[in-house]
């Protein structure tokens, strides 16, 4: 699974400012596949982007808003970011400060698209 | 492909590191080849990331593409590298007069009208923003108006916190860290009101953000925006006990929905100030 993934998310890591990205399994927080900058505590990461996509799916549910397709928790040092891939996998990415959030968006999106 | 992209294509080619895909990527966008665009600009961009007109190429096919939440924070970004970029200020403030936020427009294309004087569509653009006003005799405020009046001191009323906000009482709401309401309110894309339901998971889905944030040593978390099929919403806490979200319709420009939040959360903690 991992073979078949990891090119996908190198293009992800090739991007200014990315630390990491991951394809994870929503229900369970399962690794699929990762492409990790040393540093990165991979479990941590699996588990707070299916746990944070799981709340956020939860919230637009009971509201009405429609399926996410886009998350992104920003914090004073870097970002959090899940684009769901479909059926029960996500694609989560971790960034630093100063990354081309628009550019990184854009990518997550049609990467999602690709894994789906 | 016509003479002038051809010879484009052939000088990138040739020098994939040169400067030619900002003339190329514009005339493919000219010619509405919006994907080979795309393609050329994000190329430029992963070469040269801090380069202004690398992100106002971007930004220009993006809006083309009528992805405007992402073509708005590129022109940000090309502002806050070169706050004197006039294709930024035009695409903003196009971005701005779509939105129906004409002040914020005006005063963007009116910083453009300063950089290049000589261009009569764009000052035709400023008269019509204007909607007949006078205001080549005023000068160009020096910061971006407020949008609506700050709520006043004297008129926050301890019921609402939102008073004087777009989206009082359909998008925007306040709850403790129970997730009981405390103002405002919400409604679903159907007209329900929806304030219960979402108010019941929000505070949980804010200290799992606060969670991810510190497990992920990422700092403190500022804000989780979620992009949904229907709407735009933000997630923030005013203050350490409170959490708000705020929606917005689906595809305005994620900076616009940020701005929105906080100040609503600025609103948020005036009024808590009070009642508490």
């Amino acid at each position: 699974m991992t073979g078949q993934y990891g090119p996908l998310l190198e293009t992800l890591t090739r991007l200014r400012g990315i630390r990491g990205a991951m394809v994870v399994a929503l229900g369970d927080g399962l690794v699929v596949a990762e492409s990790l900058m040393g540093g990165v505590k991979g479990p941590a990461l699996a588990a707070m982007g299916a746990s944070v996509a799981s709340k956020a799916a939860e919230l637009a549910g009971r509201a009405g808003f429609g399926p996410p397709r886009f998350l992104h928790l920003q914090a004073s040092d870097g970002s959090l970011l899940v684009a769901p891939a479909g059926g029960d996998l996500v694609l989560v990415a971790i960034a630093g400060r100063d990354v081309p959030l628009g550019l990184l968006r854009l990518e997550m999106l049609r990467l999602a698209e690709r894994l789906a | 492909m016509t003479d002038d992209i051809r010879q484009l294509s052939a000088q990138y080619a040739a020098d994939p590191t040169s400067l030619v895909f900002l003339r190329l990527g514009e005339a493919l966008r000219h010619r509405g080849q919006l994907d080979a665009a795309l393609k050329v600009a994000l190329g430029g961009l992963g070469r040269y990331p801090h380069l202004p007109d690398a992100h106002d190429l971007y930004a220009r096919v993006l809006a083309d593409r009528h992805d405007y939440a992402t073509a708005f924070d590129e022109w940000d970004t090309v502002l806050r590298l070169s706050p004197h970029h006039l294709g930024a200020h035009k695409g903003i403030g196009f971005l701005y007069y779509r939105a129906g936020e004409p002040e914020h427009a005006l005063y963007h294309l009116r910083l453009a009208a300063e950089l290049d004087p000589g261009d009569a569509g764009l000052r035709a653009a400023v008269e019509r923003v204007a909607g007949g006003r006078e205001i080549w005799d005023t000068p160009v405020p020096v910061a971006p108006p407020v949008r609506e009046a700050e709520p006043m001191e004297a008129s926050v009323a301890a019921s609402e916190p939102f008073v004087g906000l777009e989206g009082a009482h359909d998008r925007l709401l306040l709850v403790d860290q129970d997730g009981l309401r405390l103002g405002g309110g919400l409604l679903g894309p159907d007209g329900q009101d929806v304030s219960e339901v979402a108010g019941a998971v929000l505070a949980g889905t804010a200290r799992e953000a606060a969670r991810a944030a510190r497990l992920l040593e990422l700092g403190e978390w500022t804000h989780l925006a979620l992009e949904a099929s229907e709407v735009g919403v933000c997630l923030l806490n005013p203050t350490a006990d409170t959490s708000l979200v705020a929606v917005m319709d689906a595809g305005l420009p994620a900076g616009q929905l940020t701005f929105f939040a906080e100040r609503a959360a600025k609103a948020a903690r005036t009024w808590l100030e009070r009642v508490r």
